[in-house]
């Protein structure tokens, strides 16, 4: 198990550098100069003395080699450069906002795995039900409404509603911005922080909590058909034993892999959502430094997602064997 | 066929769409079972009819509108009323006729983008699956290289390199949509390949090829059906954000997404500006999966 982590902690390397050299080259690629739009933006005409006192700066005339082994020099001491719009250094710029990106990530990633599955159960459990055939809709609907759709929805029902109504003054949530910017033990909202909170943590977790619900539905009917159900059953375990420690052990195992998978999903909605509601985190700023081209805090910050991406995707696959004690990690197969 | 081997039984379960031993022995279900047993399905009947209603639209897009798509009115911003269906937008243009017209935007992008990914996925998970080793290796890194960059960065940025229009659009979901289908395809494979009509296919000295397409492919094609027909409707959504995030097709085409982010900041004063495309949004992709849901129960008998 140990020599399995230490090597695929060793292959993040070449995957984390082949994904960041491909966005480096293609955003060389792009059309337009970079110096000429530190100097003043893309549209305006420039003095040709800053664009060149910008190239030098930034070495932006070398040979695109020379630059690319710069970047990589840089970036292994976790240096990552500074803005090309503000010249803030970028390492500052990921602290700040990957803050706020983890807090709304892990408000979305708890109603996902909380409601997700327990929702998926009992469906599963009440197959045909009312309460499963609602379910059924709601988690196929759920998965078909874009981030900004639902987000604009709910701030128009809980915000702007509530405020062309002057209902209470708490019952007005907030359709953007970061608020107070005060938390307990790191993410647990206080004050008037949940009322920033809620719209987005809801949003951002919608699609996958969903998802989640209808892959744990599915396959846990799919367990519950099996021979070693009626087994333990047989063997006169009570049906709750037997459904969380022969069924959910068993079930969980496709909702893991999508839990891992549905993490990109998870990133590019929190793109749109931050969007939405101008939160202040990692997705709007990458959206934000693509569009003005700013590559040095686009490949930071992207460098960080993946680098987390990575590591999530490395815990999925352990816990597979956590899950599946069939599963022999590091020996033949890889999971 | 009984279950005697329990390891390739527990592998068949794992995949959870391919055929379990007890299947394989019986003859495929006939188009007219599976038809029978779709037809059934309230929800995927009403998506079936709600997709054929706007293909129908798209097509004679031109017959359903009072308006053009850039015919501009008197009236900015108006909400819905008798002439103008769904209002008007921020520069009097009939939101409804741009909504109708918006459904040939989205249904090309989607089913075409579509296209491009499965054929990828197939090959590239097909090959993964079948060859193992050093192929599979290979080729699961690859994947994991472009799900490890967030689709919606790379789909961006490839947008911004080629030009903002709906061909781009095109490229970008067909080279970044083929990952999870990729992976579907390696799930099935890997747990077919090893079984016993495989095995007496690659007795009988056929190619590698011929074993890949023609004996392992048609037992899981079931997936992939399935999935692409979501997939049709999540590439609906994935270009709905890229319009949104001002990507995709410029203006005056209307793309849903882009009328979307067109209404941005007139939440209180025009919500039908955000509502109505938004909405379209929403009712096609939920066809799609609907019918991808209904399609994999009517060719999955074994939930019955």
């Amino acid at each position: 198990m140990t020599s399995y982590i230490i090597r695929r902690l060793l292959l993040i390397i070449p995957t984390v550098f082949f994904a960041l050299s491909f966005l480096f080259f293609i955003f060389f690629a792009l059309p337009g100069d970079p110096a000429s739009l530190i100097a003043g933006g893309a549209d305006r005409v420039v003095d040709q003395g800053v664009v060149e006192r910008i190239n030098e700066r930034y070495g932006l005339d070398d040979p695109l080699l020379v630059q690319f082994k710069d970047y990589w020099a840089r970036t292994l001491q976790w240096d990552l450069g500074e803005s090309y719009l503000d010249r803030r250094s970028v390492n500052d710029i990921l602290g700040e906002k990957a803050v706020n990106s983890v807090r709304l990530g892990l408000w979305a990633i708890i109603i996902e795995v909380v409601v997700g599955i327990s929702v998926g159960v009992l469906s599963a459990l009440r197959r045909y039900s009312l309460g499963d055939r609602f379910t059924t809709i709601v988690t196929a609907a759920a998965s078909a409404v874009p981030p900004f759709v639902l987000g604009f929805l709910l701030q128009y029902l809980f915000a702007v509603q509530p405020h062309k109504q002057g209902w209470p003054e708490w019952a007005q949530l907030h359709t953007s911005g970061l608020g107070p910017d005060t938390w307990t033990f790191f993410f647990v909202p206080t004050g008037d922080q949940w009322r920033y909170l809620v719209l987005p943590a809801v949003t951002l977790a919608c699609v996958s909590t969903a998802l989640a619900a209808r892959m744990t539905r599915g396959s846990m009917l799919e367990v519950l058909r099996a021979d070693y159900m009626r087994t333990a059953l047989a063997k006169g375990l009570s049906e709750r034993q037997v459904v969380v420690r022969h069924g959910l052990r068993n079930a969980m195992l496709p909702v893991v892999t999508l839990i891992g998978i549905d993490f990109g999903t998870v990133i590019g909605a929190a793109v749109l959502t931050e969007t939405t509601f101008s939160w202040p985190g990692l997705g709007s700023e990458i959206a934000d430094s693509v569009g003005s081209r700013d590559l040095p805090v686009l490949l930071g910050l992207t460098l960080a997602v993946v680098l987390a991406f990575a590591l999530i995707n490395l815990v999925v696959d352990v816990s597979y064997a956590f899950f599946d004690p069939r599963i022999r990690l590091g020996k033949g197969e890889p999971a | 066929m009984t279950i005697v081997d329990p390891g390739a039984a527990a592998a068949a379960v794992s995949v959870g769409d391919a055929p379990s031993s007890e299947e394989l022995g019986e003859a495929r279900p006939l188009r007219a079972d599976v038809w029978r047993r779709f037809r059934r399905n309230r929800l995927a009947m009403l998506g079936l009819g709600f997709l054929v209603l706007l293909v129908l639209a798209a097509v004679f897009a031109p017959l359903v509108t009072p308006y053009g798509i850039k015919e501009r009115s008197a009236e900015f911003r108006a909400g819905p009323s008798a002439d103008h269906w769904f209002g008007t937008d921020a520069v009097g243009r009939d939101v409804y006729s741009r909504v109708v017209f918006g459904a040939r935007v989205s249904l090309r992008i989607g089913i075409v983008a579509t296209a491009l990914s499965v054929v990828i996925g197939v090959v590239v998970g097909a090959a993964a699956g079948f060859f193992g080793g050093w192929a599979d290796t290979l080729i699961s890194r690859l994947v994991d290289v472009f799900l490890a960059i967030p689709y919606v960065v790379l789909a961006v940025a490839i947008a911004t390199v080629l030009g903002r229009s709906e061909n781009t659009v095109i490229l970008v979901l067909g080279f970044t949509g083929w990952m999870a289908m990729s992976r579907i395809v390696r799930a099935s494979f890997l747990s077919l390949r090893n079984l016993e009509y495989v095995e007496a296919a690659r007795a009988l000295g056929f190619s590698r090829r011929r074993i890949m397409f023609r004996h392992i492919l048609p037992n899981a094609v079931q997936p992939v059906i399935v999935y692409a027909t979501i997939a049709v409707g999540t590439a609906i959504l994935t270009e709905a954000a890229l319009s949104y995030l001002n990507v995709g097709p410029q203006d005056p085409t209307p793309a849903w997404g882009l009328m979307v982010s067109q209404g941005k900041g007139l939440l209180s004063n025009a919500p039908h500006m955000l509502f109505f495309p938004g909405g379209a949004i929403v009712l096609t992709v939920l066809a799609f999966v609907f019918v991808g849901d209904g399609l994999r129960d009517a060719l999955d008998p074994k939930l019955k």
